[in-house]
């Protein structure tokens, strides 16, 4: 369960300008195996948010608690150990351009130090489970977008996290690459119990993939709650924006 | 033919002297430039207000010596460092004695060359690496230099050639090499023709050297 409690995000003053609040007073509990979405347009602060989640942005007050454990103030050895239990993936991929799909998909048991021929095996179901087995051996500029997300979906799971972040995931590819990323997001969250946090300004992709969504404005929760309750009866302005916006 | 073969015995010996301490020269000097020159391009990368330990400080401070190292021309930094080379190396003369200046004139212009690559890597990549767990360690060696690896062997191939015009100017203080000869033979005593030979030899190392690091940099890069 992810818990994020009373969060903050301000970030500095720039030379003779405000501090600036990114996320004010952000509440949300995610329960084990759900998909939650949080929606919002460019500047919202979503990806902010999710950064707080695995503590890429440190919060400036207020608590993640991921399954009962306070994480907000981990450093060091601990703070890197946490983050690698939990996965990732980017709007752009970031798949490593020198590296090949095997290696990618390696590289955060690399980190690790873990022992080459397992962490080879690992790799290679994984690259099995999203359909590249025999890509394994190609670099990431010889892949279409799709395949690449792929990869960067099997090297987020390599590490079996309980808990993947998708940073608008599907923003940068086509309407049918993105109906085929969405189903794969769902069985992994169905069969391996994975519960993700998927960003997305596209409500489209909530409604086709989250259990429940918060919407998100200007750094403040604008509503939350089931995604049908919400697409049925949206209570804010934002939210009816977005909505007009899918149509 | 005869006067080619009247020349190469006269000459043969002290060119190919001549050639291989151009080489030794610039070699070990490019080595010990980029000892220097990589944690220096990397620590002004790690530092830099937008980098992964930002210190405005110690930025600033590399930043300077850097920009000062690369500021002074190297005629006047081979006579300034006379007296350290000699304490250094016991001589400021020949092969050695050109060493510490030829390193002290590369590594800040390494350091800019290392930052520079490292600044072409997608900074999506380093967060990634970060969100799977890398240490500060780890990015700098997996995903900095190691991404960035055809860029910095074009950077080395920069480095080397003009380490290589360099040593031509160590002559000056007798530091022996092709620059030497051409100075001593070609400008001096007004033998043309050793100078002229002494220059082709230069513009086949370098087009070596050059078409070698265009290889290796388009062999290993990935992205195309």
């Amino acid at each position: 369960m992810i818990q994020i409690e009373n969060l903050f995000k301000t970030y500095d003053a720039k030379q003779g300008g405000e501090p600036h609040a990114a996320l004010k007073d952000i509440n949300i509990t995610i329960e084990d195996g759900e998909i939650f979405g949080i929606i919002g347009q460019s500047g919202a602060g979503k990806s902010t948010l999710v950064r707080c989640i695995n503590l890429l942005e440190r919060p400036t007050s207020g608590r993640i608690v991921i399954d009962g454990r306070d994480v907000t103030d981990l450093k060091g050895k601990d703070l890197l150990e946490y983050r690698s239990q939990v996965g990732m993936i980017f709007q752009n991929f970031s798949l490593f351009q020198q590296r090949t799909v095997l290696q990618n998909v390696m590289f955060p048991l690399e980190l690790k130090k873990e022992d080459k021929s397992k962490a080879r095996t690992r790799a290679m179901e994984l690259l099995e489970m999203v359909g590249l087995g025999e890509k394994a051996s190609k670099y990431p500029s010889q892949l279409s977008g799709g395949q690449q997300q792929r990869v960067a979906i099997a090297r987020a799971l390599v590490n079996n996290p309980s808990i993947m972040l998708c940073d608008e995931a599907t923003s940068a590819l086509d309407t049918l690459t993105t109906h085929s990323i969405l189903s794969l997001l769902k069985s992994i969250n169905q069969e391996m119990g994975v519960t993700l946090v998927i960003i997305t300004h596209s409500l489209t992709v909530a409604e086709l993939i989250c259990d429940k969504i918060m919407v998100l404005d200007q750094g403040v929760t604008v509503e939350q709650g089931k995604t049908e309750d919400i697409f049925a009866h949206p209570e804010s302005d934002v939210t009816r924006q977005l909505l007009e916006k899918r149509l | 033919m005869d006067f080619l073969q009247a020349f190469f015995d006269q000459y043969g010996l002290l060119l190919a002297q001549g050639t291989w301490d151009t080489i030794i020269m610039t070699v070990v000097a490019t080595l010990g430039a980029y000892v220097i020159g990589i944690p220096l391009g990397v620590a002004l990368v790690l530092t830099n207000p937008d980098g992964l330990h930002p210190h405005r400080v110690i930025n600033a401070v590399l930043g300077w010596i850097v920009n000062m190292g690369r500021s002074i021309p190297f005629v006047i930094l081979l006579v300034v460092m006379i007296p350290v080379t000699r304490f250094m190396m016991g001589t400021a003369l020949g092969v050695a004695g050109a060493m510490p200046p030829l390193i002290v004139a590369a590594a800040p212009f390494v350091a800019r060359m290392v930052e520079q690559s490292i600044a072409e890597v997608d900074s999506g990549l380093v967060e990634a690496a970060q969100s799977f767990g890398a240490s500060t360690w780890q990015i700098v060696t997996k995903v900095f230099l190691f991404e960035s690896l055809p860029s910095l062997i074009r950077g080395f191939a920069i480095t080397f050639i003009t380490l290589f015009g360099y040593t031509a100017m160590a002559g000056v203080v007798g530091a022996g090499g092709l620059g030497d000869i051409a100075i001593r033979y070609g400008y001096q005593r007004y033998q043309t023709d050793v100078m002229i030979a002494t220059l082709i030899i230069l513009v086949i190392l370098i087009q070596v050297v050059q078409s070698s690091c265009d290889f290796a940099a388009r062999k290993i890069d990935k992205r195309k």
